[in-house]
């Protein structure tokens, strides 16, 4: 797949950027506007949802937008339902979508394993609030970063994109219906309620001017076809239903045929469901560097903290600090190598999160140098980081 | 083996989990003969969610996606929708759909969606070992009521017909031929219908409630406990007989799901057409 349609931004900030602004349009929108308008983009027609803030601008605008292409938005009961009716959807043979929030997302959670069982290709956008339970539901927070990666039960993976801005909430959600669609799994957008009720201006460009990924389906007689059986990449091709495969599709562990598997079968298929992403990592896995790349005190960062922090880099250098902001864009399966590279060289290390210190075990698990301190900058209650607060932090823990 | 069995089952899938006896076994037998009467195999999408019962459909030369406990409703729906001349069933449980899935019969049940609910009542927690399920009898001793179920049971016609459901039947093991043509019915139902099947489990409800293993002693106790009766004005009384109302109780046309969702689109996109507003 071409790597460079599917990073994010690139349409906005790449080289190139003047001459590819003329394929498509600037419109001021929410970040969560900009998240239908790339799915529906990408060919989303099938969204199961369900109120919650600060997600449910995405239910109510897909309400809106879904009939004019012949999409169906159902709210369901809840966000259980919500989710499975995706993999209904997905299997169905659409692309299909969800969004919600902490409580949601944790309904959603059992969904998430079936998914990653089933192998049905879905997104789901998780515009995080405050937890636990109830918690904040107006305020943005970035604790629910290890649920994302491990609330369903058992060993798998997936893949975890975490926008910053309303652009890249656009851009992020072509890459995750790309990514979904190439690896037949679930994508989570790990958002916030910061960038989810943004409004800033969006570059959308023509569709001819993406590139959007379908999953491969097979064409050989149907006698011949192993439903599970991995295609080179480890990823089974997928028959849609009711196109003459009478496939037997479980949520159990299984053998290559469908049938419920022996314990020998059992491990091939976790260990296949794992690898066949987390062996093509060099495909998605994305870290942006902000500011002074060679810089001795760097900023680790992701989602909305991204923006104070590339601020708090401006007025650091403004004062004679050099600063590097390190991004993590894909921050699971966590990019080990990107992140050891982007932050080379740095002597101080302060990982910057609105939770206790979620990305600061990664960073210390990546980064074993006993010499380099590895702080944490934490803010919680909904309280978003000011770029002052940044600098302040630098100066007294010094 | 059965023609039937030849025509239609997985062969590479047998034997069948289910144990010695078990009504499930009968339901696919009826179920593929409606099919086969019908010639619809090839539009057959089927669901289930975890259970003995959720099992029927995998033995099926059919696509079946078989999900989470209580969730194959929410699954049937999504299929449904992405392609609506699917005859989408699902195959469910009593502990399956009235108590983990419940809230999900209801709102399918309202949305009037064009989908079968096989609904395969034993009465129990079989999957499991015995224990209580909102279908049990009140009194009986199971793994989890050792001193007697103290709770009231959850009646799944009732609740389906008060949910909107468009055609609601109730059948048991010992009624194959009507259930035959309740399911050619229901296949042929433009609207959510909802069948319940009163089936033997001689190893759990059996051996525990009923005080039997056997299965003839099982399939007996439900052609003398399952009663004929299809006016629901009447229910009472046969219930406080200890027997169980079978028969169809409702089939009335109203405006389906997916077709009201089509017409909605149009007329969305006419009005846009005009110029209306978004």
């Amino acid at each position: 797949m071409p790597q460079r349609q599917l990073e994010s931004g690139m349409m906005f900030n790449g080289e190139g950027r003047k001459e590819a602004m003329k394929k498509g349009r600037i419109k001021v929108m929410l970040g969560n506007e900009a998240c239908v308008e790339a799915a529906l983009l990408a060919g989303c027609r099938f969204y199961g949802g369900y109120p919650i803030t600060p997600a449910t601008e995405i239910l109510e605008i897909m309400s809106r937008r879904l009939p004019l292409v012949d999409g169906l938005c159902l709210q369901m009961e809840d966000e259980i339902a919500a989710l499975v009716a995706v993999v209904g959807a997905s299997w169905g043979g659409t692309k299909a979508m969800t969004a919600t929030s902490g409580p949601g997302f944790c309904l959603m959670q059992e969904a998430i394993g079936l998914a990653v069982a089933v192998e049905a290709p879905c997104v789901i956008v998780n515009v995080m609030r405050g937890g636990p339970a109830s918690g904040q539901s107006t305020s943005t927070a970035q604790g629910d970063l290890y649920q994302a990666r491990y609330g369903s039960n058992g060993d798998y993976s997936l893949i975890v994109l975490c926008p910053s801005t309303a652009q890249e909430m656009f851009d992020h959600t072509i890459k995750a219906f790309n990514l979904s669609e190439r690896f037949r799994i679930p994508v989570i957008i790990l958002s916030d309620e910061v960038v989810g009720h943004i409004r800033e201006k969006v570059f959308i460009p023509d569709a001819d001017q993406l590139t959007f990924v379908e999953r491969k389906v097979p064409t050989v007689p149907r006698e011949e076809f192993v439903i599970f059986k991995p295609e080179e990449n480890g990823v089974p091709l997928m028959p849609t239903f009711n196109t003459g495969y009478k496939s037997p599709v479980i949520s159990q562990a299984k053998s290559l045929n469908g049938n419920r598997g022996n314990a020998k079968e059992a491990v091939e298929n976790i260990h296949r469901l794992v690898s066949k992403i987390e062996d093509h990592m060099d495909e998605f896995a994305e870290v942006q560097v902000y500011g002074d790349d060679k810089a001795e005190t760097a900023f680790v960062t992701f989602g909305s903290v991204c923006r104070a922090a590339r601020s708090a880099v401006d007025m650091g250098k403004e004062k004679g600090l050099a600063i590097r902001s390190v991004e993590v864009k894909t921050v699971w399966p966590f990019p080990d190598d990107l992140v050891r590279r982007a932050l080379a060289g740095a002597k101080r290390i302060v990982v910057a999160e609105m939770n206790l210190g979620m990305i600061q075990r990664e960073i210390e698990r990546v980064i074993r140098q006993p010499e380099i301190k590895i702080e944490l900058f934490s803010k919680i209650g909904g309280i978003y980081p000011q770029p002052q607060e940044f600098l302040r932090f630098l100066e007294e823990k010094r | 083996m059965n023609p039937l069995g030849e025509k239609y089952l997985r062969k590479e899938f047998l034997p069948f989990l289910f144990c010695p006896g078990c009504g499930d076994g009968m339901i696919v037998q009826a179920f593929l003969q409606a099919v086969d009467d019908l010639g619809c195999i090839d539009d057959l999408a089927l669901t289930a969610g975890i259970g003995c019962s959720a099992w029927i459909g995998v033995y099926m030369n059919v696509d079946i996606l078989k999900v989470l406990h209580g969730r194959a409703i929410p699954a049937a729906i999504g299929l449904k929708a992405t392609q609506p001349s699917r005859k989408v069933v699902t195959f469910t449980g009593d502990g399956d759909c009235l108590a983990i899935g419940g809230n999900h019969l209801l709102h399918a049940a309202r949305r009037n969606i064009d989908m079968t609910v096989v609904m395969v009542n034993n009465q129990i927690y079989a999957m499991t070992g015995g224990q209580v399920a909102p279908s049990t009898v009140v009194g009986s001793k199971t793994q989890t009521t050792p001193y007697g179920n103290i709770e009231k049971q959850l009646d799944g016609c009732k609740i389906a017909l008060a949910a909107g459901a468009t055609m609601v039947s109730r059948w048991s093991t010992a009624h194959l031929k009507p259930l035959i043509k309740t399911f050619k019915n229901a296949l042929n139902h433009k609207g959510f219908s909802y069948i319940e099947i009163m089936s033997q489990c001689p190893v759990q409800t059996g051996r525990y409630l009923l005080g039997s293993g056997s299965p003839q002693f099982n399939l007996q106790w439900l052609k003398d406990h399952c009663v004929k009766e299809e006016d629901p004005s009447r229910w009472l009384e046969v219930e406080s007989q200890g027997k169980i109302p079978v028969g169809d109780f409702l089939r009335i046309e109203q405006p389906e799901f997916m077709e009201e969702v089509q017409r909605m689109n149009q007329r969305v996109k006419e009005e846009q057409g005009k110029g209306g507003d978004r």
